[in-house]
């Protein structure tokens, strides 16, 4: 058995997994099969995480948080939970090969997962010019007409990385003002190749094998039309991931993990949670990294505060 | 372990299309984070069900020419080839039982 689990290999996992490695509580970090490392392994440059002053390409970031982990004595698995006991001072949490680990505390990092515009041919034409990674796919449309549906910081940074591949890059957004940071704004308004498509929902997927147009709608005056497109890239924010813990943690009305205050404590005796799983307003990298140590320290008191027997039946056995 | 072996613009129709035993290609990119993160994982399907199905690599960026011929605007895309016919598409990273699920046909 374990002391710690960390369930999670983003921002906030990793740095969780830092704290609790430098307690000598040697986590196990379940970090996933393929998303390992989580959302910023498809950014490109992160700009305002401190101390890179010259910027840092997101999958960088994330190898070295993982290394100072590792460093520390964290474990990295990369395999994806399965299914998750949370009840009972002995958590279990179970994995994609079929194995079983058990520990005395659980911190869960899971992140968040692109939102879906909820469009019947979404699944269809995915992988067929409707797409949810600029970073991937933006090299197949050299030259072509393309658009990104969004008015946050992720929208603004996919809409200025495919200008360098398209020849035009619409920007798609609800509102006739943008939610993104204004060096973001800036950086897409000054760019030639954006044109902002303000007003607008996008309601169909047109295509045989790949996507050849979107119907879009302005949503001030009902008007319909139609936008000739070899790309669409969806940017239209991120849902908590918690299908793993909803029937064992309480969640809030946005949909994140309830935790009690400013702690990482959630609904459940002995289980953390930490980053944009909790988090339904900043979810930045900074931010989950600073929920990542809240979670760490949590756990620490919670097990320096657990029976020494149990502590004892952890570090007996694997 | 074995490896997924690289196959090019040069060699796809000698080696993919040729093959009478299914053979999964696997169309990536260097940077691609999730074709790094799916690439262990075709190698351990390769290493289990060698003896049915044959699994290569091909890099997009050095090799457009295929990746045009096949309508490639996502990757990692993973398609399965038998006798010069595509057979089965797979888009996007997957962990290891789903991929197992979807090449099911050619693995069980």
């Amino acid at each position: 058995m374990r002391q710690v689990i960390i369930i999670g290999s983003g921002p906030a996992g990793y740095t969780a997994a830092i704290y609790v490695a430098r307690a000598n509580l040697s986590p196990l970090v379940i970090a996933s099969s393929v998303e390992a490392g989580g959302e910023l392994m498809n950014t490109t440059d992160v700009e305002n995480f401190p101390g890179f002053p010259e910027g840092i390409m997101g999958p960088d970031l994330m190898q070295r948080m993982r290394e100072q982990a590792e460093r520390f004595g964290a474990e990295v698995l990369l395999d994806d939970v399965t299914s998750l006991e949370l009840s009972g001072d002995v958590k279990r949490v179970t994995v994609g090969s079929g194995e079983t680990f058990q520990a005395l505390a659980v911190i869960f990092a899971t992140g968040s997962a692109y939102r879906k515009l909820g469009l019947p041919d979404e699944d269809r034409l995915s992988g067929h010019g409707v797409s949810w990674c600029a970073t991937c796919d933006g090299f197949f449309f050299r030259e072509k007409t393309i658009a990104v549906v969004g008015g946050g910081d992720s929208a603004m940074e996919e809409a200025t990385f495919l200008t360098r591949f398209a020849t035009k890059v619409y920007v798609i957004h609800r509102k006739d003002s943008l939610r993104a940071s204004k060096i973001m704004q800036e950086r897409a308004f000054n760019n030639p190749k954006i044109e902002f498509v303000w007003n607008s929902s996008v309601t169909a997927l047109n295509g045989e094998s790949n996507l050849e147009s979107v119907g879009l709608i302005d949503t001030v005056t009902g008007e319909t039309r139609t936008l000739d497109l070899d790309g669409l890239f969806i940017a239209i924010g991120n849902d908590p991931r918690t299908h793993l813990v909803h029937n064992q943690l309480a969640l809030t009305s946005e949909g994140t993990v309830e935790v009690e205050g400013r702690s990482s404590r959630t609904s459940v005796t002995g289980v953390f949670a930490a980053g944009d799983v909790i988090d339904p307003t900043y979810r930045q990298a900074v931010t989950a990294a600073g929920s990542g140590t809240v979670a760490a320290l949590d756990a620490e008191h919670y097990l320096s505060a657990l029976p020494a027997s149990l502590v004892a039946s952890a570090n007996s056995s694997s | 372990m074995s490896q997924a072996r690289p196959v090019t613009d040069a060699t796809f129709a000698n080696e993919v299309l040729a093959s009478t035993k299914p053979i999964l290609v696997d169309f990536w990119a260097e940077w691609c984070g999730p074709c790094r993160a799916v690439g262990p994982i075709l190698d351990q399907i390769l290493a289990e069900h060698g003896d049915k199905i044959d699994i290569v690599k091909l890099n997009v960026d050095e090799n457009p020419q295929t990746a045009m011929t096949y309508q490639i605007t996502s990757i990692p895309a993973m398609k399965v080839f038998q006798n010069g016919e595509v057979v089965k598409t797979v888009i996007g990273a997957k962990p290891k039982p789903a991929l197992e699920a979807d090449l099911a046909a050619f693995i069980a």
